[in-house]
């Protein structure tokens, strides 16, 4: 707390997270938490622990496994599982694959077939919310979504007809089949989850610490050499000193040149940056102008 | 370093896209890929000099119509401060977009484009802000580049709307000549101006005193959800999850539970880190009584001689936010803190013309973006205080019960 009495603004956006994730488990039937391993939904998670401690967290934690994982991930995951007593449900997209509900794109891509996954996933357990570790200053799209951001029955996003949101007035009232995804930490920057990592002390997945690693450069972005993703001919591997700013699908999130091996390197790497993370590091949103908005409203995350 | 929700309103031609997107670009929170990709926008659609718009109109549907249709929210941070930016689009219809990002802002700053002067809309922006109780309110009297940085204009301008605000209630204006595509009076003093004494805009931004806007006073808290962890080694725990609406709790302190009167002790207060011998607005913490009495979701913890009144009668200025009209005896759900209940309106007393201030007491019906007063029957009794004392206990949803969709947000007057 500050002197003139006012909370930090970290404290601030903790309270107001904590807020909206009891508001979730008060009006809704089946909520669920969307975790990938990814810092965002690390801060969710443990913001949401906080929120209902001493209880156990009172929904299953959902992870959609595109199967393209880098395994310190997987780790970190099954790791934080044990520790919290989690109930894990699992949607697997290369189970889907193999049912033939869902194919793959030619160039390997499966950013675009998890949507159909996560759908079926909240589907079946008629989960009637999930929770998201999206941010607005993520990108364009998401500056304008709801923290609750309500989907019809096929699991679309309207931009156009959204619930006025006033106040920290949440309305969650939805019809069976249709459901609202939730994002607690709207508000938050990319700066404000490192600032959070650290005055908390959260463990994150090691990837995301500057490291030795195989690394070819491609469309100006840097990706690992691993077992899902090779270079072509034209492109040479090259062992670099890398760090992750995002983790996704494995064969098309890149790695940043990073010597920020603590996460105080980190956070003064982040506030000197010039290129937002998504930009520099996610394939996925370099499809169009509009490619978030355009997946946002099919039922991506 | 604490936070700072600010809301903007005025239309492109006053230049707001500009100022929003120079006080993002000095205070450099626009990435290089941001700029390049609305360099390329801008290149692809045929503009001449970068749109700076094109940074916060990020939907499909605005960028092909050049225009602003929701609240955009951006984020900066200076050494000082985090601001969280609402970017309302001006025009009337939609007016309930100024309306949401007016709800959470402790500051609103009112473009007016120095040329054209104090317009309908910078009047109906002003009756928006003071509806809602936007604590700091911030005229931005801009283009003064283009009047020759004239201090008689500027003045007039100052003059002008200080006599609109005076009929409305504005706790505290401060007005800012400045140019947002020079920089003048943005972030560094203009040298252009040498008559302005006041402080830039930015430096007002990371300056001004929002500490003493919260309520200390009045405890009110509103319980969201009871924790049981139903557990062994924590088996008696039970605990009233919530934000602090208001007031300051102290472990030890003697409460009373409303609607049920019953009063009790505070036992504990767990923090997000931890016990706390205190909670204030707006930390979310969880509240133990000494005493094992009834409290659930849609109650609120006061003290016993200052609490907030039962009612089922309740009177309010609406924004009325759905293409379906409010009339009169239709029946709505109603969010108030975090009690849901069911309310008919029973009368609409007059509706509001944003524009002039002009009470029609014989409208029948609100249609959207438009402002009335009403009063609503409710269920069961509502814990409400008047909106001028209270944000959090002072307002409310209603929700169309078969679309679930909102369809209105409402002011509590009260007294």
């Amino acid at each position: 707390m500050t002197s003139q009495n006012t909370l930090s603004q970290l404290d601030a956006l903790e309270a107001e997270a904590i807020h909206i994730v009891r508001e979730v488990v008060a009006q809704m039937e089946r909520p669920a938490l969307l975790f990938s391993g990814g810092k965002d939904s690390i801060v969710l998670l443990h913001i949401a622990l906080k929120a209902f401690a001493p209880a156990r967290l009172p929904m299953p934690v959902v992870h959609i496994d595109t199967g393209h994982n880098f395994p310190e991930v997987l780790d970190y995951r099954d790791r934080i599982v044990e520790q919290y007593d989690l109930q894990l449900v699992v949607g697997s997209v290369q189970a889907a694959i193999d049912k033939g509900t869902v194919r793959e794109e030619p160039n390997g891509s499966r950013n675009r077939i998890q949507t159909p996954v996560l759908l079926e996933t909240i589907e079946s357990n008629r989960f009637d919310a999930c929770m998201g570790g999206a941010r607005r200053d993520e990108e364009k799209a998401r500056a304008k979504e709801r923290v609750f951001s309500f989907r019809d029955e096929f699991g679309q996003w309207d931009p156009r007809n959204q619930r006025p949101e006033l106040w920290s007035l949440y309305n969650g009232r939805v019809h069976q089949g249709e459901s609202i995804r939730v994002f607690p930490l709207s508000n938050w920057t990319e700066l404000d989850i490192w600032d959070y990592v650290a005055s908390r002390e959260i463990e994150v997945p090691s990837i995301y610490l500057a490291h030795e690693r195989d690394v070819f450069h491609r469309g100006g972005m840097w990706m690992a050499a691993n077992e899902f993703c090779q270079p072509r001919e034209d492109e040479m591997i090259e062992r670099r000193t890398v760090r992750y700013r995002t983790v996704g699908d494995a064969t098309l999130t890149a790695a940043v040149l990073s010597d920020a091996d603590t996460v105080d390197k980190i956070i003064a790497e982040t506030a000197a940056t010039r290129l937002t993370e998504r930009g520099a590091t996610r394939g996925d949103d370099r499809v169009s102008e509009a490619a978030m908005e355009d997946r946002k409203k099919e039922g991506y995350f | 370093m604490d936070l700072l929700r600010f809301a903007t309103a005025g239309s492109v031609d006053d230049g707001k896209s500009t100022l929003i997107g120079r006080l993002l670009y000095d205070s450099k929170s626009i990435f290089e890929d941001q700029l390049e990709s609305v360099e390329a926008a801008s290149k692809a659609r045929g503009t001449e000099y970068t749109d700076l718009a094109l940074l916060t109109d990020g939907l499909r549907a605005e960028r092909e119509q050049g225009i602003t249709i929701d609240v955009a929210y951006r984020y900066f941070a200076t050494p000082r401060r985090k601001f969280i930016i609402a970017d309302t689009p001006g025009h009337q219809q939609y007016t309930r977009n100024m309306v949401t990002g007016a709800s959470t802002a402790d500051l609103a700053i009112i473009l007016v484009d120095a040329r054209k002067g104090m317009t309908e809309q910078s009047r109906r922006h002003a009756t928006i802000a003071s509806l809602l109780r936007v604590p700091h309110l911030v005229l931005a009297v801009n283009k003064m580049d283009l009047v020759g940085w004239d201090e008689a204009v500027f003045n007039d301008i100052y003059e002008e709307f200080s006599q609109f605000a005076s009929k409305l209630d504005v706790p505290d204006l401060t007005a800012i000549p400045l140019s947002a595509l020079l920089g003048d009076n943005v972030v560094d003093r203009s040298v252009n101006m040498p008559w302005y004494d006041g402080a830039s805009l930015m430096h007002h931004l990371e300056h001004v005193h929002i500490a003493s806007d919260r309520n200390l006073q009045d405890v009110r808290f509103p319980v969201q959800y009871v924790i049981r962890p139903m557990r062994n080694d924590v088996h008696d725990y039970r605990g009233f999850a919530g934000q602090v609406a208001s007031g300051i709790l102290k472990v030890g302190d003697e409460v009373m539970a409303l609607p049920s009167g019953m009063t009790s002790k505070i036992a504990a207060i767990d923090g997000p880190s931890g016990p706390l011998e205190t909670a204030q607005p707006p930390q979310s913490v969880t509240v133990r009584l000494e005493d094992e009495i009834d409290v659930s979701r849609g109650d609120i913890l006061c003290r016993v001689g200052n609490h907030p009144e039962p009612t089922q009668d309740v009177d309010a200025t609406i924004c009325w936010m759905d293409a379906e009209p409010l009339v009169v005896g239709k029946k709505y759900g109603i969010l108030h803190t975090t009690r849901m209940a069911r309310a008919m309106v029973k009368d609409i007393a007059y509706e509001l013309d944003v524009n002039t201030l002009h009470r029609d007491p014989d409208a029948t019906q609100l249609g959207l973006n438009s402002l009335g007063r009403i009063k609503l029957r409710v269920t069961s009794p509502l814990l409400v205080d008047d909106y001028a004392d209270n944000r959090a206990t002072g307002s409310f949803i209603l929700i169309d019960e078969s679309a679930n969709r909102t369809v209105g947000a409402g002011v509590i007057r009260h007294s």
